[in-house]
Protein backbone atom coordinates (compact mmCIF):
# COMPACT_ATOMS: atom_id res chain seq x y z
CA UNK A 1 0.00 0.00 0.00
CA UNK A 2 2.48 2.52 1.02
CA UNK A 3 4.70 1.06 -2.17
CA UNK A 4 1.81 2.84 -4.42
CA UNK A 5 0.06 4.89 -2.36
CA UNK A 6 2.83 7.43 -1.02
CA UNK A 7 4.07 8.32 -4.72
CA UNK A 8 0.31 9.04 -5.59
CA UNK A 9 0.22 10.82 -2.57
CA UNK A 10 2.79 12.68 -3.07
CA UNK A 11 1.88 13.60 -6.75
CA UNK A 12 -1.36 14.91 -5.40
CA UNK A 13 -0.08 17.02 -2.49
CA UNK A 14 2.32 18.43 -5.03
CA UNK A 15 0.58 18.80 -8.27
CA UNK A 16 -0.38 22.76 -8.70
CA UNK A 17 -4.15 22.56 -8.29
CA UNK A 18 -4.45 26.32 -8.65
CA UNK A 19 -3.39 26.67 -12.01
CA UNK A 20 -4.02 23.17 -13.24
CA UNK A 21 -5.79 24.61 -16.27
CA UNK A 22 -3.78 26.89 -17.21
CA UNK A 23 -0.90 24.88 -17.45
CA UNK A 24 -2.88 22.21 -19.39
CA UNK A 25 -4.25 24.27 -21.36
CA UNK A 26 -0.60 25.64 -22.12
CA UNK A 27 0.93 25.26 -25.92
CA UNK A 28 3.43 23.00 -24.78
CA UNK A 29 0.85 20.68 -22.92
CA UNK A 30 -1.57 20.73 -25.44
CA UNK A 31 0.92 19.80 -28.48
CA UNK A 32 2.07 17.11 -25.77
CA UNK A 33 -1.55 15.63 -25.39
CA UNK A 34 -2.71 15.56 -28.91
CA UNK A 35 0.80 13.91 -30.32
CA UNK A 36 0.20 11.11 -27.52
CA UNK A 37 -3.09 10.74 -28.72
CA UNK A 38 -2.32 9.94 -32.06
CA UNK A 39 0.79 7.80 -31.55
CA UNK A 40 -1.22 5.94 -29.31
CA UNK A 41 -4.12 5.42 -31.08
CA UNK A 42 -2.01 4.62 -33.97
CA UNK A 43 0.20 2.11 -32.28
CA UNK A 44 -2.72 0.31 -31.19
CA UNK A 45 -3.81 0.28 -34.39
CA UNK A 46 -0.36 -1.26 -35.97
CA UNK A 47 -0.56 -3.94 -32.83
CA UNK A 48 -3.56 -4.67 -33.48
CA UNK A 49 -3.48 -5.44 -37.10
CA UNK A 50 0.19 -7.25 -36.82
CA UNK A 51 -0.85 -8.57 -33.95
CA UNK A 52 -3.84 -10.42 -35.02
CA UNK A 53 -2.44 -12.59 -37.77
CA UNK A 54 0.31 -13.04 -35.50
CA UNK A 55 -1.43 -14.51 -32.94
CA UNK A 56 -3.29 -16.51 -35.54
CA UNK A 57 -0.98 -18.58 -36.33
CA UNK A 58 0.19 -19.08 -32.23
CA UNK A 59 -2.57 -20.74 -31.86
CA UNK A 60 -3.74 -22.43 -34.84
CA UNK A 61 -0.89 -23.03 -37.06
CA UNK A 62 1.50 -25.68 -36.29
CA UNK A 63 5.16 -24.45 -37.33
CA UNK A 64 8.55 -25.17 -36.43
CA UNK A 65 10.34 -22.59 -33.92
CA UNK A 66 6.80 -21.58 -32.38
CA UNK A 67 8.61 -21.17 -28.89
CA UNK A 68 10.97 -19.09 -30.05
CA UNK A 69 8.96 -16.89 -31.60
CA UNK A 70 6.71 -16.44 -28.65
CA UNK A 71 9.58 -15.79 -26.50
CA UNK A 72 10.84 -13.65 -29.20
CA UNK A 73 7.08 -11.74 -28.94
CA UNK A 74 7.32 -11.42 -25.39
CA UNK A 75 10.92 -10.15 -25.36
CA UNK A 76 9.72 -6.03 -25.63
CA UNK A 77 7.50 -6.29 -22.62
CA UNK A 78 10.77 -7.74 -20.55
CA UNK A 79 13.55 -5.53 -21.97
CA UNK A 80 14.18 -2.37 -20.60
CA UNK A 81 12.86 0.22 -23.09
CA UNK A 82 15.81 2.52 -23.79
CA UNK A 83 17.32 -0.96 -24.97
CA UNK A 84 14.26 -1.28 -27.27
CA UNK A 85 15.19 2.26 -28.78
CA UNK A 86 18.98 1.82 -29.08
CA UNK A 87 17.76 -1.61 -31.06
CA UNK A 88 15.11 0.14 -33.32
CA UNK A 89 18.26 2.57 -33.93
CA UNK A 90 20.32 0.23 -35.11
CA UNK A 91 17.82 -1.45 -37.91
CA UNK A 92 15.82 2.08 -38.70
CA UNK A 93 18.56 4.93 -37.80
CA UNK A 94 20.30 6.61 -40.70
CA UNK A 95 23.45 4.24 -40.25
CA UNK A 96 21.17 0.86 -39.41
CA UNK A 97 20.64 -2.24 -40.82
CA UNK A 98 17.14 -1.07 -42.62
CA UNK A 99 17.60 2.49 -42.34
CA UNK A 100 20.06 3.29 -44.05
CA UNK A 101 19.15 0.90 -47.07
CA UNK A 102 16.03 3.39 -46.15
CA UNK A 103 18.15 6.63 -46.83
CA UNK A 104 20.61 5.59 -49.52
CA UNK A 105 17.55 4.99 -51.53
CA UNK A 106 14.71 7.03 -50.78
CA UNK A 107 16.69 9.98 -48.64
CA UNK A 108 14.26 8.74 -46.05
CA UNK A 109 14.93 9.31 -42.33
CA UNK A 110 12.83 7.67 -39.83
CA UNK A 111 14.46 8.44 -36.29
CA UNK A 112 13.64 12.19 -34.79
CA UNK A 113 9.78 11.90 -36.83
CA UNK A 114 6.59 11.30 -35.32
CA UNK A 115 6.84 7.54 -37.26
CA UNK A 116 9.39 6.79 -35.72
CA UNK A 117 7.89 7.80 -31.84
CA UNK A 118 4.54 5.46 -33.50
CA UNK A 119 7.27 3.06 -34.27
CA UNK A 120 8.55 2.70 -30.72
CA UNK A 121 5.23 3.02 -29.54
CA UNK A 122 3.68 0.15 -31.66
CA UNK A 123 7.19 -1.80 -30.74
CA UNK A 124 6.83 -2.14 -26.89
CA UNK A 125 2.70 -2.26 -27.05
CA UNK A 126 2.80 -4.82 -29.60
CA UNK A 127 3.27 -8.09 -27.89
CA UNK A 128 0.41 -6.64 -24.81
CA UNK A 129 -1.88 -7.23 -28.05
CA UNK A 130 -0.59 -10.67 -28.85
CA UNK A 131 -0.84 -11.81 -25.71
CA UNK A 132 -4.73 -10.55 -25.15
CA UNK A 133 -5.71 -11.69 -28.69
CA UNK A 134 -3.60 -14.98 -28.13
CA UNK A 135 -6.22 -15.86 -24.91
CA UNK A 136 -9.28 -14.77 -26.90
CA UNK A 137 -8.36 -17.20 -29.73
CA UNK A 138 -7.06 -20.02 -27.52
CA UNK A 139 -10.71 -19.45 -25.30
CA UNK A 140 -12.66 -19.60 -28.62
CA UNK A 141 -14.81 -22.96 -29.76
CA UNK A 142 -13.59 -23.40 -33.05
CA UNK A 143 -16.37 -25.87 -33.40
CA UNK A 144 -18.46 -23.11 -33.49
CA UNK A 145 -16.70 -21.62 -36.83
CA UNK A 146 -16.62 -25.58 -38.24
CA UNK A 147 -20.69 -24.84 -37.27
CA UNK A 148 -21.26 -21.77 -39.22
CA UNK A 149 -18.88 -23.67 -42.06
CA UNK A 150 -21.62 -26.27 -42.34
CA UNK A 151 -24.68 -23.41 -42.76
CA UNK A 152 -22.29 -22.09 -45.86
CA UNK A 153 -20.65 -19.55 -44.55
CA UNK A 154 -17.13 -18.85 -46.48
CA UNK A 155 -13.75 -18.46 -44.39
CA UNK A 156 -14.16 -14.62 -44.84
CA UNK A 157 -18.00 -14.59 -43.02
CA UNK A 158 -16.93 -16.90 -40.37
CA UNK A 159 -13.77 -14.38 -39.58
CA UNK A 160 -16.78 -11.47 -39.75
CA UNK A 161 -19.67 -12.66 -38.16
CA UNK A 162 -18.21 -15.51 -35.69
CA UNK A 163 -14.71 -15.60 -34.62
CA UNK A 164 -14.23 -11.47 -34.20
CA UNK A 165 -17.51 -11.01 -32.69
CA UNK A 166 -16.80 -13.58 -29.95
CA UNK A 167 -13.34 -12.22 -29.24
CA UNK A 168 -15.17 -8.58 -29.30
CA UNK A 169 -13.71 -8.35 -25.29
CA UNK A 170 -10.43 -9.64 -26.09
CA UNK A 171 -9.74 -7.21 -28.94
CA UNK A 172 -11.05 -4.53 -26.75
CA UNK A 173 -8.71 -5.24 -24.41
CA UNK A 174 -6.07 -5.72 -27.32
CA UNK A 175 -6.48 -2.08 -27.90
CA UNK A 176 -6.69 -0.65 -24.58
CA UNK A 177 -3.74 -2.25 -23.29
CA UNK A 178 -1.64 -1.60 -26.35
CA UNK A 179 -3.00 1.93 -26.36
CA UNK A 180 -2.37 2.70 -22.62
CA UNK A 181 1.07 1.16 -22.59
CA UNK A 182 1.97 3.02 -26.37
CA UNK A 183 0.81 6.45 -24.21
CA UNK A 184 2.79 5.50 -21.21
CA UNK A 185 6.04 5.04 -23.62
CA UNK A 186 9.55 6.90 -22.75
CA UNK A 187 12.80 4.67 -22.84
CA UNK A 188 12.29 3.66 -26.28
CA UNK A 189 11.09 6.59 -27.50
CA UNK A 190 13.45 9.54 -26.38
CA UNK A 191 16.42 6.82 -27.89
CA UNK A 192 15.22 6.58 -30.94
CA UNK A 193 12.97 9.38 -31.88
CA UNK A 194 13.59 12.14 -29.81
CA UNK A 195 12.35 14.76 -27.89
CA UNK A 196 11.51 17.47 -29.98
CA UNK A 197 8.34 19.45 -29.50
CA UNK A 198 5.10 18.40 -31.86
CA UNK A 199 6.99 15.56 -33.36
CA UNK A 200 8.02 13.12 -31.18
CA UNK A 201 7.31 14.85 -27.41
CA UNK A 202 4.49 12.72 -26.21
CA UNK A 203 3.56 13.56 -22.38
CA UNK A 204 5.97 11.42 -20.74
CA UNK A 205 8.14 13.12 -22.70
CA UNK A 206 7.09 16.18 -22.14
CA UNK A 207 6.74 15.12 -17.79
CA UNK A 208 10.54 14.80 -17.99
CA UNK A 209 11.76 17.93 -19.78
CA UNK A 210 9.39 20.21 -17.85
CA UNK A 211 10.75 18.46 -14.66
CA UNK A 212 13.97 20.19 -15.26
CA UNK A 213 12.51 24.19 -15.95
CA UNK A 214 8.80 24.30 -14.13
CA UNK A 215 7.74 21.60 -12.13
CA UNK A 216 4.17 22.71 -11.78
CA UNK A 217 4.09 21.33 -15.38
CA UNK A 218 5.56 18.49 -14.33
CA UNK A 219 3.43 17.09 -11.68
CA UNK A 220 0.07 18.89 -13.60
CA UNK A 221 1.13 16.54 -16.76
CA UNK A 222 1.61 13.72 -14.49
CA UNK A 223 -1.70 13.95 -13.17
CA UNK A 224 -3.34 13.84 -16.38
CA UNK A 225 -1.46 10.47 -17.08
CA UNK A 226 -2.85 9.15 -13.68
CA UNK A 227 -5.88 9.80 -14.57
CA UNK A 228 -6.13 8.38 -17.85
CA UNK A 229 -4.31 5.15 -16.13
CA UNK A 230 -7.62 5.27 -14.13
CA UNK A 231 -9.85 5.70 -16.52
CA UNK A 232 -8.31 2.33 -18.46
CA UNK A 233 -8.38 0.44 -14.84
CA UNK A 234 -12.06 1.30 -14.34
CA UNK A 235 -12.90 0.87 -17.94
CA UNK A 236 -11.18 -3.20 -18.14
CA UNK A 237 -12.79 -3.06 -14.85
CA UNK A 238 -14.71 -6.03 -15.65
CA UNK A 239 -12.40 -7.85 -17.49
CA UNK A 240 -9.64 -8.05 -15.42
CA UNK A 241 -10.56 -7.19 -11.87
CA UNK A 242 -13.52 -9.09 -10.08
CA UNK B 1 -31.25 -38.77 -53.69
CA UNK B 2 -28.98 -41.56 -51.95
CA UNK B 3 -25.85 -40.72 -49.86
CA UNK B 4 -23.38 -43.10 -50.29
CA UNK B 5 -20.58 -43.64 -47.60
CA UNK B 6 -17.31 -45.83 -48.18
CA UNK B 7 -14.19 -44.18 -46.50
CA UNK B 8 -11.90 -44.47 -43.58
CA UNK B 9 -11.66 -41.29 -41.61
CA UNK B 10 -8.21 -40.17 -39.45
CA UNK B 11 -9.04 -38.30 -36.22
CA UNK B 12 -5.77 -38.10 -34.71
CA UNK B 13 -4.66 -41.65 -33.75
CA UNK B 14 -8.52 -43.03 -34.01
CA UNK B 15 -9.54 -44.24 -37.61
CA UNK B 16 -13.00 -45.41 -38.55
CA UNK B 17 -13.67 -47.04 -41.74
CA UNK B 18 -17.23 -47.64 -42.33
CA UNK B 19 -19.56 -48.30 -45.75
CA UNK B 20 -23.31 -47.32 -45.74
CA UNK B 21 -26.11 -46.07 -48.26
CA UNK B 22 -29.00 -43.96 -47.21
CA UNK B 23 -31.74 -43.04 -49.21
CA UNK B 24 -34.18 -40.09 -49.32
CA UNK B 25 -37.38 -40.46 -47.22
CA UNK B 26 -35.56 -42.92 -44.72
CA UNK B 27 -33.82 -42.54 -41.22
CA UNK B 28 -30.67 -44.28 -40.72
CA UNK B 29 -29.25 -44.14 -37.29
CA UNK B 30 -25.41 -44.25 -36.50
CA UNK B 31 -25.41 -46.45 -33.25
CA UNK B 32 -22.49 -47.08 -31.02
CA UNK B 33 -21.09 -46.85 -27.64
CA UNK B 34 -18.37 -43.40 -27.39
CA UNK B 35 -15.58 -43.59 -28.79
CA UNK B 36 -16.92 -46.36 -31.55
CA UNK B 37 -16.43 -43.41 -34.40
CA UNK B 38 -19.75 -42.43 -35.11
CA UNK B 39 -18.68 -38.44 -34.09
CA UNK B 40 -15.66 -38.87 -36.57
CA UNK B 41 -18.36 -40.04 -39.57
CA UNK B 42 -20.22 -37.04 -39.23
CA UNK B 43 -17.73 -34.76 -39.40
CA UNK B 44 -16.36 -36.44 -42.45
CA UNK B 45 -19.93 -36.24 -43.65
CA UNK B 46 -20.08 -32.70 -43.15
CA UNK B 47 -16.82 -32.24 -44.65
CA UNK B 48 -15.02 -30.83 -41.52
CA UNK B 49 -12.35 -33.71 -41.67
CA UNK B 50 -9.57 -33.47 -44.00
CA UNK B 51 -8.20 -36.90 -43.39
CA UNK B 52 -10.77 -38.78 -45.39
CA UNK B 53 -9.78 -41.99 -47.63
CA UNK B 54 -12.34 -43.42 -49.99
CA UNK B 55 -15.58 -41.91 -50.81
CA UNK B 56 -18.86 -39.59 -50.24
CA UNK B 57 -21.44 -38.95 -52.31
CA UNK B 58 -24.92 -37.75 -52.78
CA UNK B 59 -26.10 -39.43 -55.69
CA UNK B 60 -23.70 -38.52 -58.22
CA UNK B 61 -22.30 -35.49 -56.52
CA UNK B 62 -18.96 -36.51 -54.96
CA UNK B 63 -18.13 -34.91 -51.89
CA UNK B 64 -14.96 -36.64 -51.13
CA UNK B 65 -13.06 -38.88 -53.22
CA UNK B 66 -9.39 -39.49 -54.11
CA UNK B 67 -10.17 -36.97 -57.12
CA UNK B 68 -11.35 -33.73 -54.20
CA UNK B 69 -12.49 -32.52 -51.42
CA UNK B 70 -15.65 -30.18 -51.42
CA UNK B 71 -15.79 -27.99 -48.37
CA UNK B 72 -18.06 -28.26 -45.98
CA UNK B 73 -19.54 -24.62 -46.64
CA UNK B 74 -20.24 -25.83 -50.41
CA UNK B 75 -22.28 -29.18 -48.69
CA UNK B 76 -26.01 -29.37 -49.14
CA UNK B 77 -25.70 -30.88 -45.60
CA UNK B 78 -27.83 -29.59 -42.52
CA UNK B 79 -26.13 -30.35 -39.14
CA UNK B 80 -27.21 -30.74 -35.82
CA UNK B 81 -24.15 -31.05 -33.21
CA UNK B 82 -24.24 -32.54 -30.52
CA UNK B 83 -23.71 -29.66 -27.99
CA UNK B 84 -26.08 -27.60 -30.38
CA UNK B 85 -23.34 -25.17 -30.96
CA UNK B 86 -25.66 -22.26 -31.01
CA UNK B 87 -24.15 -18.87 -32.06
CA UNK B 88 -24.28 -17.36 -28.22
CA UNK B 89 -23.79 -13.88 -29.59
CA UNK B 90 -26.52 -14.22 -31.95
CA UNK B 91 -30.44 -14.41 -31.32
CA UNK B 92 -32.24 -17.36 -31.92
CA UNK B 93 -33.89 -15.51 -35.22
CA UNK B 94 -30.52 -14.49 -36.51
CA UNK B 95 -28.61 -18.08 -35.68
CA UNK B 96 -31.17 -19.69 -37.63
CA UNK B 97 -31.11 -16.85 -40.63
CA UNK B 98 -27.35 -17.45 -40.35
CA UNK B 99 -27.20 -19.94 -43.12
CA UNK B 100 -29.72 -18.54 -45.21
CA UNK B 101 -27.36 -14.83 -44.70
CA UNK B 102 -24.03 -16.93 -45.26
CA UNK B 103 -25.48 -18.09 -48.90
CA UNK B 104 -25.91 -14.79 -50.04
CA UNK B 105 -29.98 -13.71 -48.46
CA UNK B 106 -30.31 -10.22 -47.98
CA UNK B 107 -30.78 -9.34 -44.29
CA UNK B 108 -34.65 -8.53 -44.08
CA UNK B 109 -35.57 -11.77 -46.49
CA UNK B 110 -33.52 -14.11 -44.42
CA UNK B 111 -35.05 -12.90 -41.63
CA UNK B 112 -38.63 -13.18 -42.29
CA UNK B 113 -37.75 -16.92 -43.36
CA UNK B 114 -36.05 -17.93 -39.97
CA UNK B 115 -39.23 -16.46 -38.03
CA UNK B 116 -41.39 -18.73 -40.15
CA UNK B 117 -38.75 -21.48 -39.35
CA UNK B 118 -39.41 -20.81 -35.76
CA UNK B 119 -43.04 -20.16 -35.84
CA UNK B 120 -43.11 -23.86 -37.58
CA UNK B 121 -41.42 -25.22 -34.35
CA UNK B 122 -43.48 -22.94 -32.05
CA UNK B 123 -40.84 -20.97 -31.10
CA UNK B 124 -41.90 -17.54 -32.70
CA UNK B 125 -41.84 -16.06 -29.00
CA UNK B 126 -38.53 -16.83 -28.22
CA UNK B 127 -36.82 -15.70 -31.70
CA UNK B 128 -35.00 -12.22 -30.17
CA UNK B 129 -34.00 -14.89 -27.26
CA UNK B 130 -30.03 -15.01 -26.67
CA UNK B 131 -29.18 -19.16 -27.03
CA UNK B 132 -27.97 -18.86 -23.10
CA UNK B 133 -31.54 -17.79 -21.97
CA UNK B 134 -33.19 -20.54 -23.73
CA UNK B 135 -34.18 -24.29 -22.14
CA UNK B 136 -32.66 -26.91 -23.12
CA UNK B 137 -36.09 -28.19 -25.61
CA UNK B 138 -35.84 -24.87 -26.74
CA UNK B 139 -32.17 -24.47 -27.87
CA UNK B 140 -32.70 -28.61 -29.76
CA UNK B 141 -35.21 -26.51 -31.79
CA UNK B 142 -33.24 -23.53 -32.58
CA UNK B 143 -30.07 -25.49 -33.65
CA UNK B 144 -33.38 -27.81 -35.85
CA UNK B 145 -34.57 -24.66 -37.32
CA UNK B 146 -31.05 -23.70 -38.23
CA UNK B 147 -29.97 -26.72 -39.87
CA UNK B 148 -32.96 -27.54 -41.70
CA UNK B 149 -34.09 -23.80 -42.81
CA UNK B 150 -31.66 -23.54 -46.00
CA UNK B 151 -33.59 -26.95 -47.40
CA UNK B 152 -30.26 -29.03 -47.43
CA UNK B 153 -30.39 -32.49 -49.33
CA UNK B 154 -29.26 -34.53 -46.08
CA UNK B 155 -29.85 -34.24 -42.69
CA UNK B 156 -27.35 -34.92 -40.10
CA UNK B 157 -28.35 -35.47 -36.78
CA UNK B 158 -25.34 -36.26 -33.92
CA UNK B 159 -26.81 -37.29 -30.50
CA UNK B 160 -29.82 -34.99 -30.76
CA UNK B 161 -31.65 -35.92 -27.34
CA UNK B 162 -28.29 -36.40 -25.35
CA UNK B 163 -28.04 -32.74 -24.24
CA UNK B 164 -31.63 -32.99 -22.45
CA UNK B 165 -32.59 -33.96 -18.65
CA UNK B 166 -34.73 -37.25 -19.19
CA UNK B 167 -38.25 -34.99 -19.16
CA UNK B 168 -37.15 -32.97 -22.05
CA UNK B 169 -35.79 -36.12 -23.71
CA UNK B 170 -39.49 -37.02 -24.45
CA UNK B 171 -40.98 -34.38 -25.54
CA UNK B 172 -38.20 -32.97 -27.90
CA UNK B 173 -38.15 -37.12 -29.34
CA UNK B 174 -41.45 -36.51 -30.74
CA UNK B 175 -40.60 -32.97 -32.11
CA UNK B 176 -37.32 -34.51 -33.89
CA UNK B 177 -39.12 -37.48 -34.72
CA UNK B 178 -42.04 -35.20 -36.24
CA UNK B 179 -39.54 -33.16 -38.25
CA UNK B 180 -37.55 -36.02 -39.36
CA UNK B 181 -40.73 -37.82 -41.04
CA UNK B 182 -41.39 -34.18 -42.63
CA UNK B 183 -37.87 -34.12 -44.10
CA UNK B 184 -38.02 -35.44 -47.64
CA UNK B 185 -34.13 -35.72 -47.62
CA UNK B 186 -31.67 -38.11 -46.51
CA UNK B 187 -31.90 -38.26 -42.94
CA UNK B 188 -28.89 -39.63 -40.46
CA UNK B 189 -29.14 -39.50 -36.90
CA UNK B 190 -25.94 -40.55 -34.54
CA UNK B 191 -26.81 -41.85 -31.00
CA UNK B 192 -25.34 -44.07 -28.34
CA UNK B 193 -28.66 -44.97 -26.77
CA UNK B 194 -30.71 -47.78 -28.38
CA UNK B 195 -34.16 -46.54 -27.60
CA UNK B 196 -33.54 -42.88 -29.21
CA UNK B 197 -32.64 -45.63 -31.94
CA UNK B 198 -35.04 -47.38 -32.37
CA UNK B 199 -37.75 -44.95 -31.80
CA UNK B 200 -36.51 -42.58 -34.66
CA UNK B 201 -34.69 -45.06 -36.97
CA UNK B 202 -35.81 -47.36 -39.94
CA UNK B 203 -32.16 -48.58 -40.20
CA UNK B 204 -29.33 -49.14 -37.77
CA UNK B 205 -26.08 -48.67 -38.68
CA UNK B 206 -24.30 -49.99 -35.71
CA UNK B 207 -20.67 -49.23 -35.68
CA UNK B 208 -17.94 -50.31 -32.98
CA UNK B 209 -14.45 -49.58 -32.54
CA UNK B 210 -14.62 -47.97 -35.86
CA UNK B 211 -15.84 -50.16 -37.71
CA UNK B 212 -19.32 -51.52 -38.55
CA UNK B 213 -20.59 -54.40 -36.90
CA UNK B 214 -24.30 -54.47 -38.71
CA UNK B 215 -26.34 -53.08 -40.27
CA UNK B 216 -29.91 -53.84 -40.47
CA UNK B 217 -33.92 -52.81 -39.20
CA UNK B 218 -34.25 -52.26 -35.62
CA UNK B 219 -36.21 -55.56 -35.65
CA UNK B 220 -33.70 -57.37 -37.31
CA UNK B 221 -31.08 -56.36 -34.90
CA UNK B 222 -32.97 -57.19 -32.12
CA UNK B 223 -33.97 -60.85 -33.31
CA UNK B 224 -30.76 -61.48 -34.24
CA UNK B 225 -27.79 -59.52 -33.23
CA UNK B 226 -24.83 -60.70 -34.78
CA UNK B 227 -22.19 -59.64 -31.89
CA UNK B 228 -21.94 -59.58 -28.18
CA UNK B 229 -22.10 -55.43 -29.10
CA UNK B 230 -24.83 -55.81 -31.08
CA UNK B 231 -26.96 -57.75 -28.63
CA UNK B 232 -25.49 -55.38 -25.50
CA UNK B 233 -26.50 -51.97 -27.48
CA UNK B 234 -30.18 -53.42 -28.62
CA UNK B 235 -30.88 -53.68 -25.26
CA UNK B 236 -30.53 -57.43 -24.46
CA UNK B 237 -28.40 -58.13 -21.76
CA UNK B 238 -25.15 -60.14 -22.77
CA UNK B 239 -22.45 -61.88 -21.18
CA UNK B 240 -19.59 -63.12 -22.60
CA UNK B 241 -17.17 -65.73 -20.43
CA UNK B 242 -16.37 -69.19 -19.49
CA UNK B 243 -19.54 -71.85 -18.92
CA UNK B 244 -19.26 -74.02 -16.45
CA UNK B 245 -21.29 -77.17 -15.03
CA UNK B 246 -22.80 -77.12 -11.56
CA UNK B 247 -23.19 -80.33 -9.65
CA UNK B 248 -26.92 -79.75 -9.44
CA UNK B 249 -26.94 -79.87 -13.33
CA UNK B 250 -27.18 -76.13 -14.02
CA UNK B 251 -24.27 -73.98 -15.92
CA UNK B 252 -22.45 -71.68 -14.60
CA UNK B 253 -21.24 -68.57 -16.17
CA UNK B 254 -18.04 -66.42 -14.95
CA UNK B 255 -18.71 -62.90 -16.32
CA UNK B 256 -16.88 -59.66 -14.79
CA UNK B 257 -16.05 -61.06 -11.48
CA UNK B 258 -19.11 -62.46 -10.75
CA UNK B 259 -21.30 -65.76 -11.29
CA UNK B 260 -24.50 -66.07 -13.29
CA UNK B 261 -26.23 -69.09 -13.08
CA UNK B 262 -27.64 -70.41 -16.67
CA UNK B 263 -29.44 -73.49 -17.64
CA UNK B 264 -26.66 -75.65 -19.24
CA UNK B 265 -27.11 -76.32 -23.48
CA UNK B 266 -27.27 -79.90 -24.04
CA UNK B 267 -25.06 -79.40 -27.13
CA UNK B 268 -22.59 -77.59 -24.80
CA UNK B 269 -19.39 -78.27 -23.21
CA UNK B 270 -18.28 -75.90 -21.64
CA UNK B 271 -15.64 -73.30 -22.53
CA UNK B 272 -16.44 -69.75 -23.92
CA UNK B 273 -20.12 -68.90 -24.28
CA UNK B 274 -22.13 -66.09 -25.05
CA UNK B 275 -25.47 -65.49 -22.69
CA UNK B 276 -28.75 -63.10 -23.30
CA UNK B 277 -31.12 -62.57 -21.16
CA UNK B 278 -33.90 -60.30 -22.30
CA UNK B 279 -34.06 -56.79 -20.20
CA UNK B 280 -38.21 -57.23 -19.47
CA UNK B 281 -37.01 -60.98 -17.27
CA UNK B 282 -35.06 -58.45 -15.50
CA UNK B 283 -36.90 -57.71 -11.72
CA UNK B 284 -36.07 -54.52 -9.43
CA UNK B 285 -37.07 -54.68 -5.72
CA UNK B 286 -35.58 -52.15 -3.24
CA UNK B 287 -34.34 -54.83 -1.05
CA UNK B 288 -32.52 -58.72 -1.38
CA UNK B 289 -35.81 -60.75 -3.03
CA UNK B 290 -37.67 -63.50 -1.82
CA UNK B 291 -38.08 -65.77 -4.46
CA UNK B 292 -36.68 -68.57 -6.66
CA UNK B 293 -34.81 -66.29 -8.54
CA UNK B 294 -31.10 -67.85 -8.46
CA UNK B 295 -29.40 -64.77 -9.95
CA UNK B 296 -29.09 -61.53 -7.52
CA UNK B 297 -26.98 -58.55 -7.81
CA UNK B 298 -26.66 -54.87 -6.50
CA UNK B 299 -25.70 -51.81 -7.50
CA UNK B 300 -26.95 -48.28 -7.97
CA UNK B 301 -29.39 -47.23 -10.43
CA UNK B 302 -27.27 -45.52 -13.54
CA UNK B 303 -29.35 -44.02 -15.97
CA UNK B 304 -33.16 -44.29 -16.35
CA UNK B 305 -34.76 -43.61 -19.92
CA UNK B 306 -38.34 -43.64 -20.53
CA UNK B 307 -40.11 -44.21 -23.65
CA UNK B 308 -43.67 -43.91 -23.63
CA UNK B 309 -45.14 -46.04 -20.69
CA UNK B 310 -41.90 -48.23 -20.56
CA UNK B 311 -38.91 -47.68 -18.74
CA UNK B 312 -35.28 -48.92 -18.99
CA UNK B 313 -33.24 -48.84 -16.23
CA UNK B 314 -29.50 -49.55 -16.01
CA UNK B 315 -28.21 -50.88 -12.96
CA UNK B 316 -24.51 -50.44 -12.41
CA UNK B 317 -24.22 -53.87 -10.88
CA UNK B 318 -21.40 -56.44 -11.51
CA UNK B 319 -22.46 -57.48 -14.67
CA UNK B 320 -24.22 -54.14 -15.25
CA UNK B 321 -27.59 -55.15 -16.14
CA UNK B 322 -30.54 -53.88 -18.39
CA UNK B 323 -33.79 -54.27 -16.96
CA UNK B 324 -37.56 -53.04 -18.62
CA UNK B 325 -40.44 -52.11 -16.44
CA UNK B 326 -43.66 -49.97 -16.38
CA UNK B 327 -43.07 -46.23 -15.77
CA UNK B 328 -45.56 -47.21 -12.37
CA UNK B 329 -42.99 -49.60 -11.10
CA UNK B 330 -40.28 -46.71 -11.12
CA UNK B 331 -42.55 -44.73 -10.00
CA UNK B 332 -43.77 -47.42 -7.14
CA UNK B 333 -40.36 -48.21 -6.31
CA UNK B 334 -39.08 -44.32 -6.42
CA UNK B 335 -36.15 -45.03 -8.44
CA UNK B 336 -33.72 -42.30 -9.71
CA UNK B 337 -30.06 -42.43 -10.73
CA UNK B 338 -27.76 -43.34 -7.44
CA UNK B 339 -30.97 -45.41 -5.99
CA UNK B 340 -29.16 -49.10 -4.90
CA UNK B 341 -31.63 -51.52 -6.09
CA UNK B 342 -31.67 -55.46 -6.19
CA UNK B 343 -32.25 -57.09 -10.00
CA UNK B 344 -32.82 -60.28 -9.94
CA UNK B 345 -33.65 -62.98 -12.62
CA UNK B 346 -34.48 -66.75 -13.42
CA UNK B 347 -31.65 -68.74 -14.23
CA UNK B 348 -34.24 -70.63 -16.84
CA UNK B 349 -34.97 -67.07 -18.79
CA UNK B 350 -30.91 -66.75 -20.18
CA UNK B 351 -30.61 -67.98 -23.63
CA UNK B 352 -26.51 -69.40 -23.97
CA UNK B 353 -24.81 -69.10 -27.34
CA UNK B 354 -21.24 -71.12 -27.85
CA UNK B 355 -19.11 -67.85 -29.10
Amino acid sequence: MLLVGLPLLGLIVRTPWGRIGEVLTSDTALTALRLSLVVATTAAAISFVLGFPLAWLLVRSPFPGKTFVRALVVLPLVMPPVVAGVGLLAAFGRRGIAGSWLYDWFGFQLTFTTGAAVLAASFVSFPLAVLALEAGLRGLDVRLEDAASTLGASRWYVMRRVTLPLMAPQIAAALVLSWARALGEFGATITFAGNLQGRTQTLPLAVFERLQSDQDAAFAISMLLIAIAFAVIIGLRGRFLR
Amino acid sequence: MTLSVDVAARRGAFEVRAAFEAEAGETVALLGPNGSGKSTLVLAIAGLLSEVEGRIALDDVVLDDDGGHVPPERRPIGVVFQDLLLFPHLSAVENVAFGLRARGADAAQARTKARAALDRLGLGERADARPRDLSGGEAQRVALARALVGEPALLLLDEPLSALDVGTRVEVRELVRDQLRGFPGVRVVVTHDPVEASALADRLVLLEGGRVTQIGSPEEIRTSPRSRYAADFVGVNAFSGRLERLPDGAGALTTAGARVVVPWPEDASGGEVIALLRPSDVTLSLGPPVGSARNVFDGPVSWIAIEGDRARVRVASAPPLVADLTVGSVERLGLREGVRVWASFKAVEVRVLPR
